[in-house]
């Protein structure tokens, strides 16, 4: 390592334990004014007096903070459903709201100097760290020593790294009102884009787009030299940045409704959601289209586009899921289990991830039709069930916390319904293949290894058969990292695509088929 | 399947690489009662002998290096037996393992592979000097590489170049003593071996070219200090490799009563002098080669997987086949340069054959077509930093397609990953420039581009 990059990685680590001790610093007292201001107004009356004891009182920690609150408004409200006043139950959350209100500082006095101390130094650390790597060597992809690392091959920096990114998630969705400092410290850029106040999906929202650009600049120099990896690459920072970050907050400033025009249901769950669709139908012209686009996506937009592509037009080239696990997740491919008894759970689990989903989505909308006549409860228990499940623990905590345990895909190749739905198309009515070059293969296994969604690779191109498998996102690092030049990506005809009796070329005793 | 030979018989396969495994898995296919062994001291499972050199750089573990799941054996019912073989009792057909224990057999197929020669250099037997072809081969590399200061590998070949590779990776420094004039070029024409060693010097690699080993010189305690050459110059040095080639492994098999000359000699259908014993792979020497450009003894993975494929073949069948190899190909990769390498392409060629050769101005791209002056009949070609597609080439090859014809088509044999950067209008450009015409490439329609058909 040259020294320049032990000095990044050491202004990284710098930013990085920053930024985690942030959310524990400051004092916090709550106001009237400030519940008045934070309350629906059915609220407001009963949530002034439940937290009146707060009132005037200087908290020197959000632990204290929040663990009055809770007492006290768990307290009006156990009250309340033992006597089984359910209609008097407040069921909003009010923790996170309150708790970033009633901070007193120091980060909402300076949040651009914290934001910079944090996560700012964070990036200058990590391109510190990246810029120079491969620097004096030339092109071609080094995967030198990653079974040696203890951050690549399950040591104890992955497995440190995994915990923290498990813990990460589980606050992010279930606990965000202690993390309110990060919040507050991006405040400012949330009011220029939007004109609102950030949330903690705003923090998470940056963050992830600054972790797909400054991973997907580590890609440039990794791949150096294969324009088909510096290109996807590119794509997925391009439509993170555009559709998934700034487009919808200036839609929002624009009164519209966030929307992020490259999701796509299932993956994208509630698009059919009463107040998604309520959200749509009033915003005017774009409203409808919104609505109009979503739905063309679904209908024509995966089911042509894979026929012409495969499904990696999505999950490599677009998808925000996939432009994550593909820039800061690419250091943990090689971490996939490729048995095929992973690959039957696998079909198990995603197919059902996709049955729940289209289920859940049917009677929302027979729902909505009916004019919540019928199954109203049934339905919010299944998105908040779904929600819950697949939206949160799978596809975030599980999805982004499993990358140094599991690989990068696990969300995936486990758990996407959009992956199962695009695949079913790949995997039966496609142009897209990976050609295997005749009788080039030497059963390696690089291919496999680096293969993220876990397939065997190998199997088939040893046996001279053309891979087709559902779950191939076509991210090419296998085509990349073969050294004999025995895979390629590529769209052609569909005869010939998928060959179960293939014959090794260049055997010319036997015809014999594998 | 119908099969006249379908019986209970015993076939052990002494040899668990890819030309054994390929003949077992291919003998299963077609004989469901066939009682099948196969016998490997080196280790339990098979696993790509190509890949060693990823366990040792980190890119791969052991395990990632084997091409089937372990469960996959039982549930074929390919028994495995993991032990050295000491002799073969051909008279009363059974294996002597070195433990004692005996395995008896009704068909023996010996696929035994190849060992790193040694050329009895002074001091080869020094603690730190070695070849580099098993998998103990490997792991005794792992430990003499420890904590040294600097390697030399002696050798130009395959070999060679993967093991001052792994040590690069490592960040050792390597000295690689090459006798020729150029890299590997009693197979390379001169451009293609110059282009290799521009790249081996690009990776600081310290290549002596013309340089030979004299002498390995040890210290007291029984390991390697230094090397001298044949120039005298004395280069210190904690590790020596050894990659002058291989040889049939077959050194327990001597005087044994089957006939060995420097692999075991075998006829066309890889039957050896001894009823019911055959031979494959790296340790196969036939009587006469196989065909016209093939050598006696073949020592590629991919001719060991057709010879396991052809005689598996011929014994699930009455109607036995000879081996009978098609187009030769091969591919290797040098560093970050891939090799392929399609139908004939020798170091010299006759006059009888002429040579189009292109580079591209990285110096690190080229392609070389040799084909014959009369009929301009193509060849052979040899691809770097160029993947080709083999079913192409093979079709070009064996029907004779004219240099022109593969010229104007060269776009779709190209296999490089989409996007590359496109090579051939440049190859037929410098074609046409120096033949004086005025080829063209097929050129496809834009809709077919947007689609990314090839057709």
């Amino acid at each position: 390592m040259k020294n320049i990059q032990k000095v990044g990685a050491a202004i990284f680590v710098l930013g990085f334990l920053i930024f985690s001790i942030l959310p524990f610093i400051g004092t916090y007292q709550l106001g009237k004014t400030i519940v008045e201001a934070n309350v629906k107004d059915i609220h407001r009356e009963t949530m002034v007096d439940i937290m009146s004891p707060m009132y005037g009182k200087v908290y020197d920690s959000n632990f204290a903070f929040i663990k009055d609150f809770k007492q006290y408004f768990n307290t009006y409200n156990d009250q309340l459903k033992s006597n089984q006043e359910w209609d008097k139950v407040i069921w909003d959350n009010y923790a996170f709201d309150l708790t970033k209100a009633s901070s007193l500082g120091p980060v909402a006095n300076n949040p651009y100097f914290y934001l910079g101390i944090s996560v700012l130094v964070a990036v200058i650390g990590a391109l510190l760290y990246i810029l120079p790597l491969y620097r004096s060597e030339p092109e071609g992809i080094k995967n030198n020593g990653i079974f040696f690392s203890s951050m690549k091959a399950k040591g104890f920096l992955g497995i440190l790294t995994g915990t923290y990114l498990i813990l990460f998630y589980i606050v992010l969705y279930w606990f965000p009102e202690y993390m309110t400092n990060l919040v507050i410290a991006v405040d400012p850029i949330s009011m220029a884009l939007s004109g609102n106040p950030a949330s903690q999906w705003f923090l998470y929202g940056l963050i992830y787009t600054l972790a797909i650009f400054v991973m997907g600049i580590r890609m440039f120099r990794k791949y150096r030299g294969n324009k088909y990896q510096t290109l996807r690459t590119a794509s997925v920072m391009f439509f993170q940045l555009s559709f998934a970050f700034i487009l919808p907050e200036i839609l929002v400033l624009f009164n519209q409704p966030w929307h992020d025009f490259k999701n796509i249901w299932p993956l994208d769950y509630s698009f059919f959601y009463d107040y998604r669709m309520e959200g749509m139908l009033s915003s005017g012209a774009l409203g409808m289209f919104m609505l109009i686009w979503g739905i063309i996506l679904i209908v024509l937009g995966v089911p042509l586009l894979t026929y012409f592509y495969g499904k990696r037009w999505y999950c490599s080239w677009v998808c925000g899921c996939g432009g994550l696990a593909e820039t800061l997740g690419d250091p943990y491919r090689q971490l996939s289990d490729k048995t095929v008894k992973s690959w039957k759970i696998e079909r198990y689990l995603i197919h059902g991830v996709l049955v729940f989903a289209v289920l859940m989505t049917a009677l929302t909308i027979g729902n909505y039709f009916s004019g919540f006549s019928f199954l109203g409860d049934a339905t919010n228990q299944l998105h908040s069930i779904y929600g819950f499940a697949i939206g949160s623990a799978f596809a975030g905590v599980i999805g982004t916390g499993f990358y140094p345990l599991m690989g990068n895909r696990v969300w995936c190749r486990f758990g996407c319904p959009l992956a199962a739905y695009l695949g079913m198309v790949q995997r039966f009515k496609s142009r897209f293949r990976i050609t295997t070059n005749g009788g080039q293969c030497i059963s390696c296994g690089n291919c496999s290894t680096y293969c993220e969604m876990g397939i065997d690779v190998r199997w088939y191109a040893q046996r001279g058969q053309n891979i087709v498998r559902s779950s191939c996102v076509g991210c090419g690092v296998c085509s990349a990292v073969c050294p004999r030049g025995v895979l390629k990506l590529e769209n052609g005809d569909e005869e010939g695509r998928i060959n179960d009796m293939p014959i090794i070329i260049g055997n010319k005793s036997i015809t014999i088929k594998s | 399947m119908n099969n006249p030979n379908s019986s209970n018989r015993k076939i052990v396969i002494l040899g668990n690489g890819i030309a054994g495994v390929t003949c077992a898995r291919h003998v299963r296919k077609k004989d469901d009662k066939a009682d099948i062994t196969i016998v490997s001291g080196e280790t339990e499972h098979f696993f790509s002998r190509t890949a060693l050199m990823y366990i040792y750089m980190g890119h791969m573990k052991y395990e990632h290096t084997k091409p089937y799941e372990d469960w996959f054996w039982e549930k074929n019912r390919i028994d495995l037996k993991h032990a050295w073989v000491g002799n073969v009792d051909f008279e009363n057909k059974q294996l002597l393992f070195q433990d004692g224990a005996t395995l008896a057999y009704d068909i023996l197929v010996l696929a035994t592979g190849s060992k790193p020669n040694k050329f009895g250099w002074p001091g080869q037997e020094f603690k730190g000097v070695q070849g580099l072809y098993s998998y103990q081969d490997l792991e005794l590399m792992e430990q003499n590489t420890q904590n040294i200061k600097r390697a030399v590998v002696v050798g130009g070949g395959l070999i060679g170049i993967e093991m001052a590779e792994m040590l690069a990776s490592r960040e050792i420094p390597v000295t690689f003593l090459v006798r020729e004039k150029n890299f590997w070029d009693n197979i390379l024409p001169l451009e293609e071996a110059q282009l290799i060693n521009r790249h081996i010097l690009e990776h600081h690699i310290d290549l002596r070219l013309e340089t030979e080993l004299e002498e390995i010189i040890g210290e007291d305690s029984g390991k390697v200090k230094s090397i001298k050459t044949k120039t005298g110059e004395i280069i210190d040095c904690q590790f020596v490799g050894l990659t002058v080639g291989v040889s049939p492994n077959i050194g327990f098999l001597k005087n044994s009563g089957l006939e060995t000359n420097r692999g075991i000699v075998v006829d066309g259908f890889f039957r050896t002098n001894l009823q019911g014993v055959y031979a494959i792979g790296d340790c196969a020497e036939f009587k006469e080669a196989p065909a016209s450009d093939r050598k006696n003894i073949e020592q590629v993975w991919y001719t060991g997987r057709m010879h396991g494929e052809t005689l598996a073949y011929n014994l699930t069948t009455s109607n036995a086949v000879p081996y009978q190899p098609g187009i030769w190909f091969n591919s290797a990769k040098f560093l970050d340069i891939e090799y392929q390498t399609y139908g004939q392409v020798p170091a010299i060629w006759s006059d009888e054959t002429e040579s189009f050769y292109w580079e591209d101005k990285s110096g690190k791209i080229c392609i070389r077509l040799l084909y014959s002056k009369k009929d301009k009949e193509i060849m052979g070609v040899n691809a770097f930093g160029w993947r080709l597609r083999h079913a192409f080439f093979d079709k070009a090859i064996s029907e004779g397609w004219s240099l022109e014809k593969v010229l104007s088509h060269l776009n779709q044999a190209s296999f490089n990953p989409e996007f590359s950067k496109p090579f051939h209008k440049e190859v037929l450009a410098k074609y046409n420039r120096e033949s004086g015409k005025a080829l063209e490439t097929y050129k496809a329609s834009f809709f077919k581009k947007l689609i990314g058909s090839r057709s």
